[in-house]
């Protein structure tokens, strides 16, 4: 299992690599960059040397060797340095955000938490809806129940998230009233009222990802409970003379959790960009609406790394997904 | 074993058929899906918006729906059933255009990776690299940087079209691809394939001929849900301000368009939304009726 770990993260370099090769090259051919702001009235010899000065007329491949460095060793020794008062990177460059010049992974820890505590939420909400529905549809095939949570399930895969937010906002916002429209990202909780606000400032987007979410998740506990359902060892419990309820929550849901656990794992990163849209949709400010904000303002590194940040959340997952799948099913041996 | 304890034969297609009719889901796909196209086809045939002058189509802005406007007009008296009907077109053949983009791509490097042992490693780490890319933020890149410039060759309109639907089309082909290439690997060592090569055939027969007449049932159940997808890719890069053009819409254009409106107009938002949900919703059904009916071992039980 740990060669198998360790295999696996050894041959997720070079993929990583190639991805950051086509972000960054696919960034760089971008027609905006700080150049094209200099003022034309500013001499063509001190152009010059205010692009040297900032290194852009360096070569590609120098700058994207530069970039990995600033990106794999320099913010990482800052981090460093923040938590045990080292002093690794004192003096070095970090990736600065050309919109407003400061780190760009000052930028994203202060806009990673927002997205954390909704779109986190939304998926536990999603799980927790889900579970139960793919169970009782699996117990009970071919039931009124069942063809109900196949239509939920089918709208759910349908009904893209920006409509169905903008559908919760009409109804539930501007016709019923009951929670705010947009979300506001100034609101710190520090006692029962900010904590209800809280409450209902999320309830909307929450809902919108938390829904999306389930109908893709529950369909997977349904089939993985039926694959088990059929089984010999749930005929032998029942045999035992095991209460239904042992026999089904016990027996069969165990053995048909492993493959829907990796699945919530593979869906991890695409949450994230699901999260682009509902972040718009409700002003959340976080992390897709950080991507979103600096394509429009032509931020090429802001737009560079957070795109491979993405690119990073999904190898880790597919990698944990596989580990955990080896961890959880003693019958699969990866060595 | 009597004649007459054989079953009636039926041809393929029309034991397809029969088990398609059987899916309840995909017979009311099929026929939203129709009433649908028929809506953006004919529509515009049958609806011939009035030709208003600026100064009456700036009263006549915000209407709701009434007979001479069934679905109202939106901020710039233009009439909004008209516009749905365009918008739908151009959706369509949005989803259609990059599903075929998809496909053909897909199909050709499932085939060369499958039946040539050389290039499948290279192939399947580009498949697998691709599948790691974050698809959305790197549309949304490849749309701002490339719009001005395609625009200024081929004109706004064709170019945004022309844009989305490669860029769509080359960020899709994946999952056809691992389809593929998993099909023509057991299929090519079938003994009808040994036979065709044992006679002399050159690969490019064996794959025209042989090979993948055998792999269009799984690649259609694949193009239908691709059609889906690339209407809610599009329909999102819209939903972005980073689509189609306001005088050349799309159902997600016209839903990114009214979403200012949202409060006091909300229908302006509901109609397209609508309008790709059951889009999406059908061609889902229809995707999932014909896997059912495309595999034989499901057919006819």
């Amino acid at each position: 299992m740990l060669t198998f770990t360790l295999r696996r993260l050894l041959l997720a370099i070079p993929t990583l690599l190639a991805i950051s090769l086509v972000i960054f090259l696919l960034v760089d051919l971008a027609p905006g960059s700080p150049m094209s702001e200099i003022p034309l009235t500013v001499p063509p010899d001190v152009r010059q040397r205010m692009i040297e000065a900032l290194g852009a007329d360096q070569p590609v491949i120098v700058r994207y060797v530069l970039w990995l460095r600033q990106f794999f060793w320099v913010e990482p020794a800052t981090l460093f340095d923040g938590w045990f008062g080292t002093t690794w990177a004192e003096g070095e460059q970090r990736i600065l955000s050309w919109q407003s010049r400061s780190p760009v992974f000052t930028i994203i820890g202060q806009r990673l938490p927002q997205t954390l505590t909704v779109i986190g939420t939304a998926y536990l909400v999603g799980i927790l809806i889900a579970l139960p529905i793919g169970i009782y549809s699996a117990y009970r095939q071919y039931s009124l129940f069942d063809q109900g949570g196949t239509l939920f399930a089918m709208i759910g895969f349908s009904v893209p998230t920006f409509f169905s937010g903008t559908l919760f906002i009409i109804i539930f916002a501007v016709w019923l009233g009951w929670f705010p429209t947009k979300y506001d990202t100034q609101l710190v909780v520090n006692d029962w009222d900010s904590f209800i606000k809280q409450i209902q400032q999320m309830a909307l987007p929450v809902m919108t990802l938390g829904l999306a979410n389930a109908a893709a998740i529950s369909r997977y506990m349904r089939s993985s409970m039926l694959d088990n359902m059929g089984m010999d060892y749930v005929r032998t419990a029942r045999a035992k003379g095991l209460s239904e309820r042992t026999v089904v929550l016990k027996h069969v849901l165990r053995n048909s959790l492993i493959p829907v656990v990796t699945v919530i794992a593979l869906g991890i990163p695409a949450i994230f960009g699901g999260a682009i849209i509902t972040e718009n949709l409700f002003g959340v400010n976080g992390i897709g609406a950080a991507l979103i904000g600096a394509i429009h303002a032509n931020d090429i590194p802001m737009v560079q790394t957070l795109a491979f940040i993405f690119a990073v959340l999904i190898v880790l997952f597919n990698l944990i997904a596989d580990v955990l799948y080896g961890l959880l099913d003693p019958r699969i041996r990866y060595d | 074993m009597t004649d007459a304890a054989m079953p009636k034969p039926v041809s393929q297609n029309r034991a397809i058929w029969q088990q398609f009719r059987s899916h309840k889901g995909a017979v009311f796909g099929l026929i939203v899906l129709g009433l649908l196209i028929l809506f953006v086809l004919i529509g515009p045939l049958v609806w011939v918006p009035e030709k208003l002058k600026v100064a009456e189509a700036i009263r006549l802005k915000n209407q709701g729906p009434s007979l001479r406007f069934p679905l109202g007009t939106d901020q710039l008296g233009r009439d909004m059933l008209s516009r749905m009907m365009l918008a739908g077109r151009i959706s369509l053949a949005v989803g259609l255009v990059a599903m075929l983009i998809a496909i053909v791509f897909g199909t050709l490097i499932g085939v060369v990776a499958g039946y040539y042992r050389r290039f499948e490693g290279p192939l399947m780490r580009l498949t697998d690299m691709f599948l790691a890319l974050p698809l959305i933020p790197l549309l949304l890149v490849l749309v701002m940087l490339f719009r001005d410039r395609i625009a200024s060759v081929i004109g706004p309109e064709l170019g945004a079209f022309a844009l989305i639907v490669f860029a769509i089309g080359i960020t899709s082909w994946m999952a056809t691809a691992r389809i593929v290439r998993g099909e023509v690997l057991t299929l090519k060592e079938r003994e009808y394939v040994l036979a065709a090569r044992s006679i002399g055939a050159r690969p490019r027969r064996i794959i025209l001929r042989h090979i993948l007449p055998n792999v269009v049932s799984p690649v259609m159940v694949a193009a239908t849900l691709g059609v889906a997808e690339a209407i809610i890719t599009e329909s999102v890069l819209s939903f972005l301000g980073l689509g189609f053009p306001p005088d050349f819409p799309t159902w997600g254009r016209l839903l990114f368009d009214g979403l200012q409106y949202m409060q006091v107009y909300p229908e302006r938002v509901i109609w397209p939304g609508l309008a790709i949900s059951l889009t999406v919703l059908s061609v889902n059904y229809i995707g999932d009726g014909l896997r059912d009916a495309l595999d034989p071992r499901i057919r006819g039980r």
